[in-house]
């Protein structure tokens, strides 16, 4: 057991919050499941929104949850410095929760796209980029029907300039183009921080590119940003 | 539909009085053919179900088998394995009925403590270039990905078929793979009068009434229109509340027996849990948590409304099951009592039903039904050009790459999928005991519609070839048995056909079948569908790798198990070469020694020389070689001489694989005296496939191949 706790905070149609465990603990990070209703235990020392369809996704994907008191408690961790970070369900959960900037929509397909895509990663001062090089390629898997970002145009430049744009959807070279882009994305966006460099979401799934034994580990430098 | 007169005589006979309304709408859908196998429960006795790895076989919601073990274990892991069909409704709504079909089979895994792990969709439809083919196509994936994906399964592998036979009668064959410690088994056999019986989930409703009994007729014209009611409509968000909830009330010990709501909805269930205990039960219907006013026994009885469970629970826990389902927003009534009385249910204190449950579930008569032999196959082979032949077989929609399809399914949720969908079959890693789980599912309807029993065989070593190539041993099987209206001698015929075929060869592989489903009616204005054995089966390997399907430009290509291409004659009969090209044959023989193949093929898959393993079968070689050629490794390989061209690149002989190797010595000894082993060539750096076939040559690049294997996305994109 380590000395870090990083809370998994489970909704009703979470479903990859054990994913997320077991990704967490291969790294020798300790984490544990939360159901929202039960709040944040007061020793988190760190915040995992995962993917699923939180309430079914009925209203809008991650409406209902960001509306739940937990997220109250999540914003003023995030407030304190305590890392959040936010996975597909969850980003979308982020987004509507104002934790971070813009929303995640329905895909450019119309459809629901499970698949390995590459990443640049933007910037490699953050927790959650530390283990890589700024401008690195990552092969990391998406599963979603609406992870394609918008945003103002004003809001984006704002957010490029102030270098909260964390990860852009490339192909195997690095480079940012619109073949590669998986589902529409404004800028080729797949990743965006919060106020704060410590509250980060993002549509790709890196708990699936950390297990060594169902494929790559690309997804590891990501969540190490808890073990800090 | 109604109780067909015979049967209202022994019901009466065995009442001693006119049955209630609300009993004879029992007796219709328990003792329809969906329910009670009337017409094919004669046949299943062909099925070998037992070996020491099974813990329960047929006749529970879902099979239990134990894993072998590759790690050391506290305790003895088990998978469940279930298929189910939801045919009629897809063909209604496919969005909803293919939906529906996933819940129904989740819970069939819920039901058993397990918890579910994987799922395969085996589809069928009519020629892909029609356009309702395609509309109920896209409703029937988008229905699975939309339910599937929601409650956190994923969907693993499976199949996608097109045959003009299935225009008016699509088929949707899903199946579950679920996983649970030893000590967390749950059945459906009641346990003990005084026990409590609680429904929990989704409140009641009137959607789905009479859907058993809709599943055992043939479609009529306007099913669409008229049957839409009968088709249940599906909400995921509950269904993974559901699985949680199941999951604490296992964990914590509080179910001594459950039953998932399905056919005939709490009729069904309930009654089919205390037969089983030899018990009765006191069901007060008005207990029924229900979402609409003014609701009548029989709408309680028999609604099909989905997400809901049944469970037998130990008085002193029935408030703590009703703690967790709230915890979950789930409903849950106490809706009655084990007895050992009767089956009885009360309605404001009126009794509505009062029947043997033993009766109920068993007591339908079986059909002695006739059958006739189909047709043998006339040769007539047609002249074509090799080409041509290539470029058809390869871009047809059967042989196509799925991707579009799997695409839309997650296919990684749970973080344990090794190999996914696309591969011969898919590698889930079980770390509780260090055992690779190996499923493939599918059929064949090409082959089953030529030759309905050798087919059925064929399929069996199919399924059994693509877990041998990767590397895995089979372990069990369940499979769901479609065919049309079993009342036509030769409908019936064939359907008695694929059951032998089944049993014979999964006897023969030492695999047995442990459960299954069996769907008749398959018939519509446009005539039965072809006999279709869908088979799910499982297989084990230590670890989780296995060799891919794509070569590396490195190594010896080798070609095992072609008995044909030994002996130079050819039957091409059940061949999408045929398909497509027109013509018939007589369909292909089967090897002599299949175990021996599968076996030594499985040990082979996992030497360390092997570089890529690719199962030989739709589409014949052509297709396999074209499946295995990337961008930056392609293959030039060269027939024997003297072999027919068309013969030996589409013949679809099954027991056949591709190895690549870089110790062809190593693999030739090892399959000595079980299959025969052909040199075809190497693999190369060029990202071409390049086919020496006598005087001709078939050349075609990574693009190519691609572009002609993408025919499925580029006409729904």
């Amino acid at each position: 057991m380590g000395t870090v706790t990083v809370s998994i905070v489970r909704f009703g149609g979470s479903n990859c919050d054990r994913d997320a465990e077991a990704a967490l603990s291969h790294l020798g990070i300790d984490a544990e499941i939360v159901w929202h209703e039960d709040g944040l235990p007061a020793e988190t020392t760190g915040v995992v929104l995962p993917g699923g369809f939180s309430y079914g996704d009925y209203l809008r994907a991650g409406a209902m949850a960001a509306r739940s008191p937990i997220l109250d408690e999540v914003r003023e961790a995030a407030a304190d410095g305590v890392p959040v970070l936010g996975v597909c369900n969850g980003a979308q959960v982020g987004c509507e929760s104002g934790l971070t900037e813009g929303v995640f929509t329905t895909n450019r397909s119309a459809r629901f796209q499970c698949e390995p895509v590459y990443l640049r990663v933007e910037r490699a001062d953050t927790p959650w980029t530390a283990a890589y090089e700024e401008g690195e390629v990552i092969e990391v898997p998406i599963a979603h029907g609406e992870g394609r970002y918008e945003i103002t145009d004003e809001r984006l430049e704002e957010l490029e300039s102030s270098g909260r744009v964390l990860f852009r959807y490339c192909d195997a070279d690095g480079e940012v183009s619109e073949a590669a882009n998986p589902n529409g994305s404004k800028h080729n966006v797949a990743g965006v921080l919060g106020e704060y460099e410590t509250v980060a979401v993002l549509m790709p799934h890196p708990e699936r590119a950390t297990l060594p034994d169902v494929g790559g580990t690309d997804g590891q430098g990501i969540l190490r940003g808890f073990a800090d | 539909m109604s109780l067909a007169e015979s049967d209202r005589e022994l019901v009466v006979e065995e009442l001693g009085r006119e049955p209630t309304p609300a009993e004879e709408t029992l007796f219709e859908n328990l003792w329809s053919e969906h329910c009670a196998y009337r017409s094919s429960r004669p046949l299943l006795s062909a099925f070998e179900s037992g070996g020491e790895q099974v813990v329960i076989g047929p006749g529970d919601d879902a099979a239990v088998v134990s894993l072998p073990s590759y790690e050391e274990t506290e305790e003895e892991i088990y998978i469940t394995m279930g298929i189910e069909s939801h045919n009629h409704p897809s063909y209604v709504d496919p969005f909803d009925g293919a939906a529906t079909g996933v819940g129904g089979i989740v819970r069939d895994t819920l039901s058993m403590g397990a918890y579910p792990i994987a799922l395969t969709d085996s589809l069928y439809f009519g020629e892909f270039d029609r356009e309702h083919s395609k509309y109920l196509f896209e409703g029937v994936v988008e229905g699975i990905s939309h339910y599937g994906n929601c409650i956190g399964v994923p969907t693993v592998g499976g199949s996608v078929d097109f045959h003009p036979d299935y225009e008016g009668n699509p088929l949707v064959n899903v199946s579950c793979v679920g996983l649970l410690a030893a000590d967390r088994l749950v059945t459906a056999v009641a346990q003990q009068p005084g026990n409590k019986l609680v429904l929990v989930g989704n409140a009641t409703g009137r959607d789905g009434l009479g859907g058993a009994s809709f599943a055992s007729e043939d479609l009529a014209e306007d099913a669409e229109t008229e049957d839409r009611p009968a088709v249940q409509v599906g909400d995921p968000y509950a269904e993974k509340l559901l699985i949680e909830a199941n999951e604490c009330l296992v964990e914590e010990g509080l179910i001594e027996s459950a039953r998932d709501l399905g056919a005939a909805g709490l009729g069904g269930a309930s009654s089919e849990m205390v037969a089983k205990g030899g018990l009765g039960a006191h069901i007060e219907l008005e207990r029924v948590h229900q979402r609409e006013p003014n609701m009548i026994a029989l709408e309680i009885l028999l609604a099909e409304s989905q997400e809901r469970m049944c469970y037998e629970v130990d008085p002193e826990n029935v408030e703590r099951v009703r703690e967790i389902a709230e915890r979950f927003d789930l409903g849950c009534s106490v809706i009655g009592e084990v007895t050992d009385g009767n089956y009885v249910c009360t309605f404001e204190d009126e009794t509505v039903v009062d029947v043997d449950a033993h009766f109920l579930g068993e007591g339908a008569p079986m059909n002695d039904l006739e059958t006739a032999p189909g047709p043998e196959p006339d040769v007539d082979l047609p002249e074509t050009d090799l080409e041509t032949a290539f470029e058809a077989v390869v871009s047809s929609p059967n042989t196509a790459s799925k991707r579009w399809v799997y695409r839309q399914y997650d296919h990684e949720v749970g973080v344990r999928t090794s190999v996914g969908p696309g591969d011969d079959a898919a590698v889930i890693a079980i770390r509780e005991c260090g055992t690779g789980l190996a499923i493939s599912a599918g059929a064949a309807p090409n082959w089953t519609a030529v030759a309905p029993e050798a087919g059925a065989q064929a399929v069996a070593l199919e399924n059994a070839t693509n877990l041998a190539a990767k590397g895995a041993t089979p372990l069990a099987a369940v499979d769901c048995l479609n065919g049309g209206n079993p009342e036509k001698p030769a409908v019936y015929g064939g359907f008695k056909g694929i059951v032998d075929g089944l049993a014979a060869m999964c006897e023969r592989l030492s695999v047995p079948v442990v459960g299954g489903n069996v769907s008749l009616y398959n018939d519509s204005v446009s005539g039965p569908i072809p006999p279709t054995p869908t088979l799910a089966m499982v297989g084990t390997k230590a670890g989780y790798d296995a060799p891919p399907a794509a070569v590396e430009p490195a190594g010896t290509l080798l070609l095992v198990g072609d008995d044909a291409l030994e002996s130079g004659s050819f039957a091409l009969g059940g061949s999408e070469y045929l398909a497509r090209v027109g013509g018939s044959d007589r369909f292909p023989g089967l090897p002599d020694e299949p175990a021996a193949f599968v076996e030594t093929l499985a040990a082979v898959a996992d030497d360390e020389s092997t570089l890529a393993t690719h199962d030989v079968s739709h589409g014949g070689l052509a297709v396999s070689l074209a499946e295995m050629v990337t961008e930056s490794a392609g293959l030039a390989v060269s027939l024997p001489e003297g072999v027919d061209p068309a013969g030996a690149l589409f013949h679809e002989g099954t027991g056949r694989a591709l190895v690549q190797t870089t110790d062809p010595e190593g693999v030739a000894e090892a399959f000595d005296g079980v299959a025969p082993v052909v040199e075809l060539g190497e693999a190369t750096g060029d990202g071409r496939l390049v086919i020496d076939a006598g005087d001709e040559q078939l050349a075609a690049t990574a693009a190519e191949i691609g572009h002609f294997r993408s025919c499925i996305e580029a006409a729904l994109e």
